[in-house]
């Protein structure tokens, strides 16, 4: 006996337009994009949420888009890498990275992108990372962007250490992140 | 995808070539890579991202024993799911012929030589559908005993005839016992490195197409021609009948060099289905089916006399292979040309495991070797009283050991001198164990490295139009290295002519033979083709104008290559790192990095900085954090995927320095072009465990040098 599928009808909020599916529910949001609508430009580098390759910003703040089911995000509105550059011109972040030389084989890229628009958003919202210093006085992170304007490289990378490079671009990486966090 | 740009003027080739040339050249400028706006907005296409009509996917189903053979596989478990069009297995697998490498024979019998071999694959007319039918598949085995554990005294241990790619196993000269046992300073010390995998980023993937007789594949590789010549032999087809597009390839670090299972199982499925089928590997089937490295344990001993001068220098590796094909690195043969010792030795010992295959991975044998040489070359310098920079160059060669063959260009000692400056080395204080800031222990450490700068024969393309552009055809790739670009820039050189009037065509296995991008050899291999067709080209338009359909010209460098003088071709490096230990964890942060190469002519300074750099941060990854752990009892490896083993990320990766030394290397190739994606690792791990070894005053013979190794080893 063949077990049928299970199947959905779903409209997803991708770049500003939007786009009806028919899915099969086990359907990742990496899969739909890169298999029904052909937006390649998010990654596979593993499945399993522990590369960053498949970086997305869901409502604006970044996910794992192989980590996703596509029918559980049918609400939100979903940007990748094909939806940052307007009217022909480049993202800030996209920009940063071909002047830096933030790439080599091309295949990190647009998750490290992706996440790097969002984790600039949530040091800007005065979210703590492991490194973040606690406030004077308080066991209380400070506000990272509040101590030091600039954002400092060790804030860099440890934010961004959820994407890896293996052509070890990450210092040409920080560069550019840190020359649009500062703009 | 070609690098064309708009806004060209009208000129024939002839009157762009007859123009005064250039005044300044293209080769050795600062130009941004000319596909990063299509890498940065996501447009580069990778092998499993062509949408055909009629797809259908394939999954693969991995063995999970470690030896054996398969009793029975229930193609009805898989049916069952909704969707599965078909299960292959060695029952019905079409026969391959042996392209000369036996990994390649996929399904051909009931065998199972290493965990994690393929089974089956199922296919299925979505990717989702696939994998539920290969989950499904049932299974049995007659399982027995395995053998995967590397260990010196194994009984199957054997010299092997040849080692990587072909160099003999063992070199010596001198009677190196006597040598060492009369010398004043003696070190004998044992060094282990383990298993590694290269993990590209990108997946292996590969989907084909068949056209009639006519096979159409892309796929992830790191040289098209070598895998249509693989898939021509196994299927037995013409060569014409095969082409293998590789326009952009998410790295290889050697696990791509030549072709891999998901093409030979995409090839078998599409022909069987008669429809195009993908074959797109998981991240844990890359630590099966891909190749790694070797895990290496390496005995060195050298002996010295009172000037530090080097008396014995004896290099012995043991390594691991497969019970399908013998592959030995070549771990020991950069102590053959690094030193000017009175007596040499270097050998290999090998066995053959019930595991996967270790193959290439970046600057292999260089780099295990290397962390066992430039380690013990510290230890000597301690034990002479020597700084460890001026041991180096105190046995500076000026031929090669024991051949007295010359170098086409060698300056380790100017690498050396310019990397103590940059780094501050004269303020060292050479005592173990002295400097701390709070908990942590910090300390400085040198190495030196080296990587060979051959060529191989390519053929190169270069058609004239009659518009007055230029469209060079080679089947080059561009894994990551910026060959797009810098081949771009040879080329508008070799033609005289401003780039933006070429296109350059690659990762096309019609363009003809050509280098893989391995073995720090493809941008110098694929430059001297480009010149040379350049030159030929140039010439026959003087000679008889340029015709209504334009003109074309194909150039070979076979003869050129093979006529090259017998010379030590290198490139150098040296590296130096400080390094904080956690004295009550253990834990080691690199606080810097500093790299001076020299690699002949650099054709593009922002890509080779980057190339050099991303060496040096997988240097620090092979220092601190890679290793794939064998499960003795099962025979897998356990941390097979990028949770469990862990590269380097951006947290683990300070800023790093690189540059590098002017060099005019005519004896190489007419370019002066060396290879540099190989030598910014070797050494670098070495250079860190001196550090270490400077921090705590505990030598760190083992990598990786983890808290636990730092805490308890060389005390």
């Amino acid at each position: 006996m063949t077990n049928l599928p299970t199947s959905s009808s779903i409209t997803l909020q991708i770049n500003g337009a939007a786009h009806y599916l028919e899915l099969d529910n086990r359907t990742t949001l990496l899969d739909a994009l890169r298999e029904q609508l052909d937006l390649t430009g998010a990654k596979k580098g593993c499945d399993h949420g522990q590369c960053g390759a498949c970086t997305v910003l869901l409502d604006g703040r970044r996910a794992n888009a192989c980590l996703l089911l596509a029918v559980a995000v049918a609400d939100r509105q979903i940007t990748t890498i094909e939806g940052l550059a307007n009217d022909q011109q480049l993202h800030p972040m996209q920009q940063a990275f071909i002047a830096h030389d933030g790439l080599q084989c091309g295949y990190c890229t647009p998750g490290q992108i992706c996440s790097a628009i969002g984790m600039l958003a949530e040091a800007r919202a005065g979210w703590p990372s492991a490194v973040t210093a606690p406030a004077a006085g308080s066991a209380a992170p400070t506000d990272p962007l509040v101590t030091d304007p600039l954002l400092p490289d060790d804030e860099i990378r440890e934010r961004m250490s959820g994407n890896l490079c293996r052509c070890g671009a990450y210092v040409n990486i920080v560069a550019a992140i840190s020359e649009v966090a500062t703009a | 995808m070609t690098s064309t740009l708009s806004s060209l003027e009208t000129l024939s080739p002839l009157e762009t070539l007859s123009r005064p040339a250039a005044t300044t050249r293209t080769v050795g400028t600062w130009l941004s890579r000319v596909d990063a706006i299509a890498k940065v907005t996501g447009q580069a296409r990778y092998a499993g991202e062509f949408p055909l009509d009629d797809l259908a996917f394939g999954w693969l189903v991995t063995a999970t024993v470690a030896r054996g053979s398969i009793a029975s596989i229930d193609h009805a478990s898989a049916y069952a799911q909704y969707g599965v069009l078909a299960v292959i297995d060695h029952t019905n697998a079409e026969r391959l012929t042996d392209p000369g490498d036996a990994t390649l024979l996929q399904l051909q019998d009931d065998q199972v030589r290493h965990w994690g071999q393929v089974v089956a694959m199922v296919i299925a007319e979505t990717s989702e559908q696939a994998r539920s039918g290969a989950e499904a598949l049932v299974v049995r085995y007659q399982q027995q005993e395995h053998d995967v554990l590397l260990a010196v005294d194994h009984p199957r241990i054997f010299k092997p005839d040849k080692v990587n790619p072909a160099y003999p196993a063992e070199v010596s000269y001198g009677d190196i016992d006597e040598a060492f046992a009369a010398a004043a300073v003696q070190l004998d010390q044992w060094y282990r490195t383990p298993a590694e995998h290269n993990n590209p980023m990108e997946p292996h993937a590969c989907t084909a197409r068949w056209d009639g007789q006519h096979l159409t594949v892309f796929d992830s590789n790191q040289g098209a021609y070598s895998v249509r010549t693989s898939l021509a032999k196994l299927f037995s087809l013409p060569s014409d009948a095969v082409r293998v597009l590789s326009d952009y390839v998410g790295g290889g670090f050697g696990s791509k060099g030549t072709a891999r299972v998901p093409a030979v199982l995409a090839t078998m499925a599409s022909r069987a289905l008669d429809r195009p089928v993908r074959v797109s590997l998981t991240r844990q089937q890359m630590y099966y089916l891909t190749g790694y490295r070797t895990p290496t344990i390496q005995q060195v001993r050298l002996a010295a006399d009172e000037h530090g001068q080097l008396q014995a220098l004896d290099h012995l590796a043991y390594s691991q292979t497969s019970q399908i094909l013998e592959f030995a690195e070549q771990t020991a043969v950069m102590s053959r040309m690094m030193y000017a010792s009175r007596t040499l030795r270097s050998s290999h010992r090998l066995v053959a495991l019930d595991v996967p295959t270790p193959r290439w991975m970046r600057a292999p044998g260089e780099a295990p070797g290397a962390f066992a040489l430039e380690s013990a070359m510290d230890e000597l310098a301690e034990l002479a009283g020597i700084d460890p920079i001026e041991l180096r160059i105190i046995n500076e060669p000026q031929v090669e050991p024991g051949t007295g063959r010359g170098y086409s260009s060698r300056n380790l000692v100017g690498c050396l001198r310019q990397g103590a400056l940059l780094f501050g080395w004269s303020e060292r204080d050479r005592r173990p164990g002295v400097r701390r800031d709070g908990r942590w222990l910090i300390g400085t450490g040198v190495a030196a490295g080296t990587y060979p700068a051959n060529n191989a024969p390519t053929t190169c393309t270069i058609q004239a139009d009659p518009d007055g552009t230029f469209e060079v055809r080679i089947t080059a790739s561009d894994i990551g290295t910026g060959a797009r670009t810098a081949l771009g820039q040879v080329a508008a050189d070799a033609l005289q002519v401003p780039i933006d009037r070429l296109r350059l065509r690659l990762g096309d296995s019609d363009f003809g033979q050509a280098m893989i991008a391995g073995g720090s050899m493809g941008t110098a291999s694929w430059s001297w083709a480009i010149v040379k067709a350049a030159r030929e080209l140039r010439q026959q338009l003087s000679e008889h104008g340029l015709g209504e359909d334009g003109l074309s010209v194909t150039a070979d460098t076979r003869a050129d290559v093979a006529a090259a003088t017998d010379l030590v071709r290198h490139s150098y490096g040296a590296q130096f790192a400080e390094v904080r230990v956690d004295e009550a964890t253990g834990e080691v942060r690199i606080a810097r990095l500093v790299g001076v190469f020299t690699a002949g002519q650099i054709v593009n300074p922002i890509m080779a900085r980057s190339q050099f750099i991303g060496g040096m941060t997988m240097g620090i990854s092979m220092a601190l954090h890679e290793e794939s752990i064998m499960d003795v009892q099962f025979g897998d490896y356990v941390n097979h995927d990028l949770a469990g083993y862990h590269i380097a990320a951006h947290a683990d990766v300070p800023a790093i320095e690189v540059s590098w030394l002017a060099e005019d290397d005519d004896q190489t190739n007419p370019s002066g072009i060396k290879g540099i994606g190989e030598v910014g690792i070797v050494g670098t791990a070495a250079a860190i465990a001196n550090a270490v070894w400077h921090a705590t005053g505990r030598r760190q013979r083992e990598l990786p040098i983890r808290p636990d190794r730092v805490l308890r080893n060389g005390r």
